[in-house]
């Protein structure tokens, strides 16, 4: 059974057809990174997977939650997957505490003293619990990163998605984010990830899609894509890495 | 002929001052209450809300106020409604104050990071959510000296209602004129009276949007 059932998505943004009919099928548990050169339209299949565009064509589900156009069923389809951002996003004008707290109360109505615990047990887990008082300007953004994934744990999620994540962050940032993706991965979060950490990848995911203009161009198992690239523009783009 | 003092004068001028602060008051607090409104349907998702609130607050930014106080006095006195000055000043101020504050604001919450958005409805949030705890908060500071700031356009535009007749501070001017034949002593006093009311508000503005500069950028 597959978690997450993406079925011959379209995207347009005008006349210009950035996602051409992709077909993608996650099981549960599955971590998979997404590669591909800048413009093939990662960040939209992503961004379209969460509900942040509107797919032109195609069916999109997540254990069973039908994407469809409206508040109900966005609402019901992101409470089932998360959400992380290459910038962050961290509400500025609230703590770290109150970023993991407020969609907790606001959209899952959880009683304040609940919300809070299930906040320092996430920040603990992101090795952030200290900070529960800081405000994210007063972080790095290796940490703020980290209270953005704390953020989107403490709603629950079966999957997370993950756009670029550590791309925003100054080279010694990086490890300490993966870090705990890669304990997230171990404790059986069904991840897809954008990424340009081809280490990372080759380590931690069970499948490696490549995207080239807006198609799935090749997938596999990261050793049989990494070791021996099918097509041209894989061998390229690798070859460019 | 009777001899007035400048006592007599000012004390005259500050009582009809009452009228001119009520009626900013008024203007303001309905023009802020209507212009939230307007603020709601100018970043709704709905086109037609959208465009409704785009050609109210382009149709009262671009026609005089003054033009605007005529319509509300004499336009719907041609329809048989018989409306007096100080309801046509309040309507036309309200109306006329909500267009404004509405677009200020507008700017205040687009100035906000499309991240924000994106974020707290990756969160789950609906729209109501997404706007009363993230990006208002945010927007409200923004907002905080250009509102304060135009209060002052706010009871200077009150000035023009004296030509409808509705007595304030400037129609109480020339009101005293015309029993003291002093008009360059009666208009200053009127000046400084209005300057005294704009003066502390466009002041605090200016303070307020420094500390906001100087003050922990985000909260
Ligand atoms: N909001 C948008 N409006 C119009 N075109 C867009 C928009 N977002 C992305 N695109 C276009 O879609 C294509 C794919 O973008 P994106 O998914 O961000 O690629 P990637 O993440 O792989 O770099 C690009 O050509 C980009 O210009
Ligand atoms: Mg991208």
């Amino acid at each position: 059974m597959s978690l997450i059932e993406i079925t011959e998505v379209r995207k347009s943004y005008g006349t210009n057809e950035v996602l051409k009919g992709i077909n993608l099928d996650v099981a549960p548990g599955e971590v998979i990174a997404i590669i591909g050169k800048s413009g093939s339209g990662k960040s939209t299949l992503l961004r379209c997977i969460n509900g942040l565009e509107t797919i032109t064509q195609g069916a999109i589900s997540v254990a069973g939650a039908q994407l469809l156009d409206d508040e109900v069923h966005l609402k019901a389809l992101r409470l089932k997957v998360g959400m992380i951002f290459q910038q962050f996003n961290l509400f500025p004008h609230l703590t770290v505490g109150g970023n993991v707290i407020l969609s907790q109360t606001v959209v899952k109505k959880t009683a304040k003293a609940e919300a809070d615990a299930m906040a320092r047990k996430m920040l603990d887990r992101v090795g952030l619990g200290h900070k529960f008082d800081a405000y994210p300007d007063e972080l790095s953004g290796g940490q703020q990163q980290r209270v953005a994934i704390a953020r989107a744990l403490a709603m629950q999620p079966i999957a997370l998605l993950c756009d670029e994540i550590t791309s925003a962050l100054d080279p010694e940032l990086v490890s300490e984010v993966l870090a705990v993706v890669r304990e997230l991965a171990a404790e059986g979060m069904t991840l897809l990830m954008v990424t340009h950490e081809m280490k990372f990848a080759r380590d931690v995911c069970s499948r490696v899609v490549f995207m080239h203009e807006g198609r799935v161009h090749e997938i596999g198992p990261p050793q049989e894509v990494f070791s021996s690239p099918k097509t041209p523009e894989l061998q390229q783009f690798l070859g460019v890495h | 002929m009777i001899e007035f003092s400048t006592w007599d004068i000012l004390r005259n001028l500050l009582l009809a001052t009452r009228w001119t602060i009520l009626l900013s008051l008024v203007s303001f607090v309905g023009g802020g209450a209507v212009g939230l409104l307007l603020l709601f349907l100018r970043i709704s998702k709905r086109k037609m809300a959208r465009a409704f609130a785009k050609y109210y607050i382009e149709l009262f930014q671009g026609t005089p106020l003054l033009m605007q106080l005529f319509i509300a006095f004499f336009g719907l006195g041609l329809f048989g409604v018989d409306v007096p000055a100080w309801l046509a000043a309040g309507l036309a101020l309200i109306l006329w104050t909500a267009s404004f504050l509405a677009e200020i604001w507008r700017g205040c919450v687009e100035s906000i990071a499309k991240g924000q958005w994106e974020a707290s409805a990756s969160l789950g949030m609906g729209r109501l959510q997404q706007m009363r705890y993230v990006i208002f908060p945010q927007a409200l500071k923004i907002a905080v000296p250009p509102t304060v700031g135009f209060s002052v356009q706010v009871v200077k535009g009150t000035a023009l209602t004296s030509i409808i007749g509705f007595v304030e501070l400037s129609k109480a001017g020339t009101v005293v004129t015309n029993a003291t034949f002093q008009p360059f002593v009666v208009y200053g006093l009127v000046a400084l009276i209005y300057f005294a009311l704009c003066w502390p508000l466009s002041k605090s503005s200016q303070i307020l949007e420094r500390k906001l500069n100087v003050a922990h950028r985000n909260h």
